[in-house]
């Protein structure tokens, strides 16, 4: 009997929602949902009694598939669904045939990107978009998105459902084919990118659940560059920076499961698929005259990826692609990391007066990274009382286990007060 | 605009080849959900109808007498029903030639809905007139 995924029914979810909304209309979310629930709890029913199928996947569609004549049958008196359907809902004549084509790979993906597009609405806050992605488009529960981001789980759903209000009194999904296009694809772009960093760099103690993040942003990614008007120059250096980054995800926790630095990274355990994939995305961005900041951001990680050690990197280079990201998209973070880089191609006392002099520090004041940084400086040019007090903050300001023992042992590092 | 009806008739083995496998199946709903797509889009398809199963019964004359299926002259098939709105009998039948029905022997009836039986309705009842138009059917 074959096994049964672990997450079969999160991974088709999004899929199965989105053929669903595009006959019931967005208007219905709540019916759409409610009927693949049913569906998967249908499916789940036989095969406690059966097992579980030779193709689950498939079987899902089925049931969801008839679960959707069912509704449609019983209800078209009583509902509208939706505009793009007409009448042909109606009629036995089309019914079945307009399921069948809501359910093709070819709807699907689409529906799934008008649903991406349609949750980065620019009336939501850039938190409820992602919530509304993970949610609708990722099969994620509250409960998983409230664990990825910290964030309590009563907040979650109010945010969820907020979104889903909005998005159901909207007539219609977005339509690819709007002249606003552009500009809501440079959000989209946008959420995708705060979801890689959530699952990258984020606060969450689990690392499965940021891996998770990690796969859902490529693969929604992923369905953007399958779209043509979609897949600028732009969106391929945004994917090639995710690929990158993530080729560097087995390596960034040791084999004890605990966080580790890039110095003491083992490059071997870098994902050499996901690599070769940057890289060749990369140099497809480079087409045309665009560079986003995703462009200067992939840079630096091709200039990573491409260097043996860490004492074989190329620092000038990876300084100046942050000055000029530093012109493009300021931000504290990005300063951070700039200092960090110009402490390795100048030495600590520099990279010291890079830090101290950010502009807008107190906004890192949450951040451990930034005290860890100023810690690790300090540390290397032998300052180590100092170095304490700093390993002291970022200990303080950990957001998890996972970074408190990665505080602890750089403090124990530091040696005794004595 | 006035509105016409399509009666689709087709043999029993003419219907058997439309629909007979379900790759063939596939196909012909695909070419006959574009076709009604096209009449929807372009304003024509009035009421999108149904299709009629195979059997059922017939009852005949004042004797009420009640026979099986609902024809013995299978070649002769009603498959089911579309009203059409069209601007005269010879657009509604142009628009009829694009059925996909006729590719397998079927044939298209355009029957006219009686306009004076209507205006007659309409004065009479507008509620039951609306009805028999077919705006809404029950």
């Amino acid at each position: 009997m074959p096994e049964l995924n672990e997450h079969l029914f999160r991974s088709e979810w999004g899929r199965l929602l989105a053929a669903l909304t595009r006959i019931f209309g967005v208007h219905n979310l709540a019916l759409a949902e409610d009927v693949l629930q049913d569906a998967f709890c249908r499916a789940l029913e036989v095969w406690k009694v059966r097992g579980v199928p030779e193709n689950p996947s498939a079987w899902l569609m089925a049931t969801a598939k008839n679960r959707a004549l069912d509704v449609v049958r019983r209800e078209r008196k009583a509902r509208t669904f939706a505009p793009e359907m007409g009448r042909l809902l109606e009629t036995e004549w089309t019914l079945a045939a307009l399921i069948d084509e809501a359910f093709a790979a070819e709807t699907i993906s689409d529906e799934q990107l008008r649903m991406m597009f349609s949750c980065c609405h620019p009336r939501l806050p850039e938190e409820a978009q992602l919530a509304l992605i993970l949610s609708i488009l990722c099969g994620f529960s509250a409960k998983e998105i409230a664990s990825a981001f910290l964030t309590g789980r009563a907040a979650i759903e109010k945010r969820i459902l907020r979104g889903k209000k909005l998005l159901a009194s909207s007539k219609t999904l977005f339509d690819l084919g709007d002249a606003g296009f552009a500009q809501r694809l440079s959000t989209v772009r946008h959420a995708l990118y705060l979801l890689f960093n959530e699952g990258y760099h984020g606060a969450s103690a689990k690392s499965a659940v940021r891996v998770e993040l990690c796969a859902e942003a490529l693969r929604l990614t992923a369905l953007l560059r399958k779209h043509p008007p979609a897949a600028t120059p732009t969106t391929n250096a945004l994917a090639a920076l995710m690929c990158l980054h993530a080729a560097r995800l087995p390596a960034r926790t040791d084999s004890a499961g605990e966080l580790s630095a890039l110095v003491d990274q083992d490059r071997s355990r870098w994902d050499a698929r996901l690599l070769s994939e940057g890289l060749a995305l990369f140099e497809r961005s480079a087409a045309g005259e665009e560079v986003s900041a995703y462009h200067l951001e992939a840079g630096i990680a091709v200039v990573h990826a491409s260097a043996r050690s860490l004492d074989e990197t190329d620092w000038a280079a990876i300084v100046s692609l942050y000055d000029r990201l530093m012109d493009m998209a300021p931000s504290p973070v990005v300063a951070l990391n700039r200092a960090i880089a110009v402490a390795q191609r100048d030495g600590a006392e520099r990279g010291l007066e890079e830090l101290y002099a950010i502009a807008d520090r107190d906004r890192l004041s949450d951040y451990p990274f930034y005290p860890a940084a100023l810690g690790e400086l300090e540390l290397r040019r032998g300052h180590r009382p100092s170095a304490r007090k700093h390993f002291q903050t970022a200990l303080r300001v950990a957001r998890n286990g996972m970074e408190r023992r990665f505080f602890e042992r750089r403090l124990r590092s530091c040696g005794s007060d004595a | 605009m006035s509105e016409f009806v399509y009666l689709f008739r087709s043999s029993e083995s003419q219907q058997r080849e439309f629909m007979g496998n379900p790759e063939r199946a596939q196909q012909s709903m695909q070419v006959w959900l574009a076709w009604m797509r096209g009449l929807e889009e372009k304003g024509h398809l009035k009421n999108p109808g149904q299709p009629l199963g195979h059997t059922g019964k017939v009852v005949r004359g004042k004797e009420k007498a009640v026979t099986d299926g609902p024809y013995i002259e299978v070649k002769d098939l009603v498959a089911g029903f579309i009203i059409v709105e069209a601007r005269d009998l010879a657009q509604a039948a142009e628009l009829a030639k694009g059925c996909p029905m006729l590719e397998g022997g079927g044939t298209v009836e355009v029957r006219p809905v009686d306009e004076a039986v209507l205006g007659l309705n309409r004065k009479l009842d507008p509620e039951r007139a609306a009805r028999w138009r077919g705006a809404r059917p029950e």
